[in-house]
């Protein structure tokens, strides 16, 4: 084998600038798969983050998925009940505390209950329509996403009770209020209620910054006039992954609708993986164009010497022997090509690691490219380019193998 | 004494778009140590008969045996292995690699048989290229060598694995008269000294005469009367 090899690198040697430019290929085709690859997977994780970070894990509302079974379903093999729908009225959830106890006897995570009301808020004459947000702030320091986003005053001034309310500074500047301004509160059940502003956040996430007002559970109890209610649990997980399990367990049980994130960003998860898709064609793609490289190059090698198989095989060289001196030829580039691509791969996702912009146009700032680093990123790039370099080694190799030597022979003589 | 080649019969034709016969017929045994010409007009199925003998060519019909085994049922892999241990081949063109020295070029077939250490084996082939008169050459590359150096080396190829059978087509056809010579006693050497077999294919009716048995080949048949009879009348 090891005269093959070098019989091989003899060959590749006699042909120094075209397997140069084989080489090249490859390694040009790897490089650049490791920093697409790097690109694409460093965006996507960032986002997968932020949505983690900033969404609660599973949601759990007061909402029913489906209609209760009905007490016909129970004594009658078969039924047919026409316009049955979940249940519209939506009362929040019975017995939060008992629900909550329940949950946290079971997961490993973070509660907050909330009760969410429609309202607007209203400051010198202006108007902007309003989630406002009852919390308990305690438990939602744990799965707040704007706990740790204040731009000016602070979460825990909520703590202190009172009519204070916190809001995004995007809504502060469309009311032309400032931190220490009393806003009005209007619910949709028309009472008002006068708070004033502790703090003001700012998440990125515009739908946020701009319509949402957190105030004490108590304070939104009074003004939705819903006592004691609460609409929704929102749960932080230790472990994000296992959202879809514990929202099904929850809404087995509880029979309220409980959404993990995968499930309320399905369509952007899957987005992503027709992304990934549409990247490692592209890789194989590339890799394609490397090969026909390595293909013309053993091409060339098998017709320029014909003869030397032919007196190779007339020594006592078998067929296989010589199939794998071409294929190995080709392996060979692919190898080469592969290491030099990871040199240009990592050098290139280095220097994107380096750039530096902004984009404040889009409300969320990126001050750099995300990229990610993965050593499966290398190995694929290379396991694509050696593989495509066997068959480009191996298609001219086995018609080589197989020519007739006692034709050359002749031929030659 | 076991004979190397028992061949009976062998035929081979082409089958183009109008089938040529290159081999018809033929049956001939060889024997250890000897040196045997292969005689005939151009065309005549000297090459053709080398190739079929060397299990280069597979025969349309007839039988062969090569060192006492049947040639028919061996497959690709065996006939190489054949070739490899058995059989050296020279040909009137030297074909040597071009990017090795021409030690490294016999080291290959010893090489590839495995049968000795790298240091024997280049012991090995400095002793077969130095007893074929190459002392002083042994690390040049073949464009270093001159055209009798270059089939020397050859020659040394076809050693290489100590085979005992040496099959030469036209070795001295594209050589001076004075490299000529020196290749064809060389050949003679191999057979009057190492108990080797020759079997070369020659244009050179003087050397043919200077052998110990003459085929002669006319339109892929041979020429009766010359062979056995040949041999027989020159051994006693
Ligand atoms: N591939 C081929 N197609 C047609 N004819 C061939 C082919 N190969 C050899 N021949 C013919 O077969 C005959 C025998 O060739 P060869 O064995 O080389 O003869 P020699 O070595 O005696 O000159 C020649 O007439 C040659 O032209
Ligand atoms: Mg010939």
């Amino acid at each position: 084998m090891q005269l093959i090899l070098e019989i091989a690198f003899t060959h590749i040697a006699g042909r120094g600038r075209q397997t140069l430019v084989a080489v090249i290929g490859v390694a040009v085709g790897v490089g650049f798969s490791i920093a697409m690859a790097a690109l694409m997977e460093g965006g996507q994780d960032d986002f997968v983050e932020q949505l983690v970070n900033t969404m609660p894990h599973v949601e759990v509302t007061d909402e029913e998925r489906s209609a209760r079974s009905q007490p016909a379903e129970a004594l009658f093999a078969v039924t047919e009940i026409s316009g049955l729908r979940p249940r519209e009225d939506r009362r929040g959830i019975i017995n939060p505390t008992a629900a909550l106890a329940w949950l946290e006897g079971w997961i490993p995570g973070r509660f907050a209950p909330s009760l969410n009301a429609q309202g607007v808020v209203r400051f010198s004459g202006r108007e902007v329509g309003a989630t406002i947000i009852g919390v308990d702030p305690q438990s939602e320091r744990g799965v707040s996403p704007i706990v740790g986003e204040f731009v000016a005053g602070d979460f825990a001034a909520l703590t202190a009770g009172g009519n204070n309310v916190v809001i995004g500074d995007t809504m502060a500047e469309r009311l032309g209020a400032e931190l220490g301004d009393t806003v009005t509160a209007v619910s949709s059940q028309g009472l008002t209620r006068n708070f004033r502003i502790v703090g003001l956040f700012h998440t990125g996430t515009t739908a946020r910054d701009e319509g949402e007002a957190y105030a004490l559970l108590k304070n939104a109890q009074i003004l939705a006039e819903r006592p004691n209610a609460v609409n929704k649990i929102r749960i932080k997980l230790d472990d994000p992954n296992k959202a879809p399990m514990v929202a099904r367990r929850v809404e087995a049980e509880l029979g309220y609708k409980a959404v993990a994130w995968q499930e309320a960003n399905e369509s952007i998860l899957e987005a992503l993986v027709v992304r990934n898709v549409i990247m490692y064609t592209v890789v194989a793609a590339i890799m394609l164009v490397a090969g026909f490289g390595i293909f013309n190059i053993i091409s060339t090698i098998t017709h320029e010497k014909a003869r030397d198989i032919a007196i190779m095989k007339s020594l006592g060289f078998a067929e296989s022997d010589m199939r794998h001196l071409f294929l190995l030829e080709g392996v060979v580039i692919g190898f080469g090509g592969s290491a030099l691509g990871w040199v240009l791969g990592f050098g290139l996702v280095y220097a994107l690691s380096l750039v530096r912009f902004e984009l404040a146009a889009t409300g969320q700032e990126m001050t750099q490219l995300p990229v990610a680093w993965s050593i499966w990123h290398y190995l694929i790039a290379s396991g694509f380019a050696l593989a495509s370099a066997a068959v480009a080694g191996y298609l001219p190799a086995r018609r080589a193998a197989r020519q007739n030597p006692v034709d050359i022979i002749r031929g030659a003589t | 004494m076991s004979a190397l080649i028992e061949a009976e019969n062998l035929t081979r034709i082409l089958h183009e778009t109008v089938p040529v016969t290159l081999v018809k017929d033929v049956s001939l045994t060889v024997g250890e140590s000897e040196f045997i010409a292969v005689t005939g007009p151009s065309g005549s199925g000297k090459s053709s008969l080398l190739y079929l003998l060397g299990l280069l060519d597979r025969p349309t019909s007839g039988t062969l045996k090569v060192g006492g085994r049947d040639a028919e049922p061996m497959g690709e892999g065996e006939r190489a292995r054949t070739r490899l241990s058995m059989l050296g081949f020279v040909f009137q063109f030297h074909f040597l690699l071009p990017e090795f020295s021409a030690r490294e070029n016999v080291e290959i077939p010893m090489r590839k048989l495995g049968r000795w250490s790298r240091s024997e084996m280049r012991a090995r082939a400095a002793e077969i290229l130095e007893s074929l008169g190459l002392e002083g050459h042994i690390d040049k590359r073949p464009d270093q060598l001159s055209g009798g150096q270059r089939q020397r080396v050859a020659v040394a190829r076809a050693l290489a694995n100590d085979p005992p059978l040496i099959l030469a087509d036209e070795p001295t056809g594209s050589l001076d008269t004075k490299s000529s010579e020196q290749v064809f006693k060389i050949l003679e050497a191999l057979v009057r000294e190492r108990g080797k077999t020759v079997v070369a294919v020659t244009h050179d009716l003087g050397m043919a005469a200077r052998m110990d048995r003459r085929i002669h080949l006319v339109d892929g048949m041979v020429e009766a009367g010359e062979d056995v009879a040949g041999a027989q009348a020159q051994k006693t």
